[in-house]
């Protein structure tokens, strides 16, 4: 198979002008590949700076009250910054050292690639330029304050729909300007090759440990793992320490938004308004029409809000290794209050979507079995966007009052 | 005729070709009309007519904002085929090609898209996103088709990779002046000279010269140096400023000197 393909997904539809940099870039990335000495630094600094490994907690009240299927969680969102993002961005800050290149840029949609970013950018001491839909700068006001005091610029985008898929076309308009002392730290497992294959290796960090701790704590393999799947990056991570185990049935949940029957959603491998196609650089399954013009996009999780899908999970879909399923607005929110009441755990709105599917499917499972939710992101952390989502009499009357009070 | 025949048999009597570029359907397919028919007038080669996408990766600010407009307006790939079939029975003297991004083409269909592409009378396509590595089908269709698909040389491009590139192509390579997106101003100095030199020697085929050419000046700085001036971004802002009746004085001014002796 050609390099960088997964079936017939993937590729590196990248301009000329970009040509060198990927030679430079793979090139690279294989030779840190190939060197153990690398991935044990790697690990290193995530045990240090990013709590790793991450635990694997039995949510026991959870699966009680749903009566089926032992329920483990595990806790990405006690990463450093609160997120699976931070495994990504940390693996390729080490890269970019090597590299010996000195300023990084990146798109976000909800802010926590952006805020994680920015955050490897100030360890490792380069300079840092964020794309963001002007729209989500709008959404994600906090992640914007965060990335600004971290000393990053955030350049709000204005084009196209605004959202996740304009910032990714802006932060390759600065590459290809700035590619001699710039590396683009592309946020999920899409993109031209390398990205989605190194970003998987990056976030493979979390299979590795899910598969050792569910075999300490339940005694074999789960019958299914659950993870969300905007562009992929967490689904690929705990997925790949399971490929081996066809016993484990391995499930991506897409955002339903407003039901996939709508125009208002997000799920390429669920419902049929998506088709093959070539943009940002890859091939994979776009939301798209007929003349192949990127469509409008809808979830109330931002970081799931993007018309593409990591060519290796379209690969997974088609072959039927992995089963996909969608999650509606309202799904997500219901979820969202249970897995909070009942564990004290507050999953971020794209976490919650991988919950969703859980609890729909645990009660019929059999007691003796056990499944992994992937809880890709913490969600206190969008106090904001939560509590609109929850629309909150009490937390409006705050806001309220304490723009009143800046007003004075 | 092969295209890159025709432009060396226009240059025996041109000091540089001239390409222009325009969005289909932006503003609206009227003022195309007139702007092409100004364009033809003036003496124009080539035309590059861009059929708008909504992730036009590699354009700048004007030329994106013009895709975006275009399809904001409803153009489909449809009236982009009926209009460039117009154009090209009208001014047989000029060639057009396509430009697009490559999902345009991939899912109309690549056989089908450069087959009706031929059929219409165009003899090229321009598309930035799909180097020769994985246009391996779309090369090879073009060629049995006897229409061109470009490549492009870049500053970054190695004197191997530049080799590698134009061995593929065919009708001229499309030589991208500088770093960075379209419609920045491209500065003329001692880099930009070696930079085409290097060009030369790694290819037989006439090398076009684009990104930030945008007056007689730049024009005139190319000749002897290049083969083709590449106007883009510039005609898109004189016709957002002054209107297409615009276009033909400033055509005609971008190759002044040569008429001037012609007269």
């Amino acid at each position: 198979m050609k390099k960088g393909y997964f079936g017939q997904w993937g590729g590196a539809f990248i301009p000329e002008v970009l040509h060198a940099t990927f030679v430079e870039l793979n090139a690279e990335y294989e030779k840190a590949r190939q060197d153990p000495a690398f991935w044990q630094e790697y690990l290193d600094l995530m045990g240090n700076y990013s709590c790793r490994p991450t635990p694997l907690t039995f949510a026991e009240n959870l699966s009680d009250y749903l009566g089926g299927a032992r329920i483990y969680i595990k806790r990405e969102d006690l990463n450093h910054t609160g997120a699976h993002k931070a495994n990504n961005v940390m693996g390729q800050g080490l890269l970019v050292r090597r590299m010996g290149k000195k300023r990084v840029i990146a798109e976000t949609g909800a802010g926590q690639h952006g805020v994680a970013t920015a955050t490897m950018a100030a360890r490792f001491g380069f300079d840092c330029t964020i794309y963001m839909g002007e729209e989500d700068v709008v959404r994600q006001r906090p992640n914007v304050f965060w990335m600004e005091k971290l000393g990053a610029t955030v350049v709000p985008v204005t084009d196209g729909a605004r959202t996740l898929k304009d910032a990714i076309n802006e932060a390759f308009r600065d590459w290809v300007s700035s590619m001699d002392n710039t590396h683009y730290v592309l946020g999920t497992v899409c993109g031209p090759h390398p990205f989605p294959e190194m970003v998987a290796w990056f976030q493979s960090v979390i299979g590795i440990e899910a598969k050792k701790q569910i075999l300490a704590q339940h005694g074999k393999m789960p019958a299914r793992v659950y993870a969300c799947v905007g562009g992929g990056s967490n689904a690929m991570g705990i997925f790949q320490g399971f490929f081996a185990d066809d016993g484990v049935e391995l499930i991506g949940v897409e955002a339903g938004g407003k039901g996939i029957d709508t125009d208002q959603h997000a799920s390429r491998m669920c419902g049929d308004r998506a088709a093959p196609g070539v943009a940002q650089g890859y091939k994979t399954m776009f939301l798209q029409n007929d003349d192949g013009q990127m469509l409008d996009t809808h979830s109330i999780a931002a970081g799931l809000d993007y018309v593409g899908i990591s060519p290796i999970l379209s690969d997974l879909g088609e072959q039927g290794r992995v089963r996909f399923e969608a999650a509606t607005d309202t799904e997500v929110l219901e979820a969202l209050s249970l897995t909070m009441k009942k564990e004290g755990i507050i999953p971020a709105l794209e976490s919650a979507h991988a919950f969703v599917q859980a609890i729909k499917e645990a009660p019929d499972m059999g007691r003796d079995e056990a499944v992994i939710i992937n809880m890709s992101g913490r969600g206190d952390k969008d106090i904001f966007t939560i509590a609109h989502a929850f629309d909150d009499p009490s937390w409006k009357e705050f806001i309220i009052d304490r723009a009143d009070s800046y007003r004075k | 005729m092969k295209l890159d025949d025709d432009l060396k048999s226009r240059l025996q009597s041109k000091k540089i070709l001239l390409m222009t570029h325009l969005v289909l359907g932006y503003p609206s397919f009227e003022t195309n009309r007139e702007v092409i028919r100004q364009m033809a007038e003036n003496g124009v080669d080539c035309i590059e007519l861009q059929i708008p996408f909504s992730e036009p990766m590699a354009d700048g600010p004007v030329i994106l904002k013009a895709n975006q407009d275009a399809l904001a307006q409803g153009v489909r790939v449809e009236d982009c085929f009926r209009f460039a079939e117009e154009m090209a029975a009208e001014f047989s003297q000029v060639n057009f090609l396509f430009m697009t991004y490559y999902n345009i083409v991939f899912r109309y269909g690549e056989t089908r898209f450069l087959e009706r592409t031929r059929e219409i009378g165009l003899v090229g396509t321009i598309i930035p996103d799909l180097p020769p590595e994985e246009g391996e089908s779309y090369l090879a269709t073009s060629r049995s088709l006897e229409l061109a698909p470009i490549t492009f040389f870049t500053p970054t491009s190695t004197d191997e990779r530049m080799r590698q590139v134009a061995a593929r192509g065919e009708g001229f390579v499309y030589v991208v002046a500088r770093r960075g997106v379209t419609g920045e101003h491209t500065e003329m100095d001692t880099g930009l000279v070696g930079y085409l030199a290097r060009c030369h020697a790694a290819t037989d085929l006439p090398l076009a010269v684009g990104f930030g050419i945008a007056s007689r000046a730049d024009v005139a700085m190319l000749e002897g140096r290049a083969d083709m001036a590449v106007i883009g971004t510039a005609t898109i802002r004189l016709v957002d400023e002054q209107g297409a009746g615009a276009v033909g004085a400033f055509i005609a001014g971008l190759h002044a000197d040569e008429k001037g002796r012609e007269r």
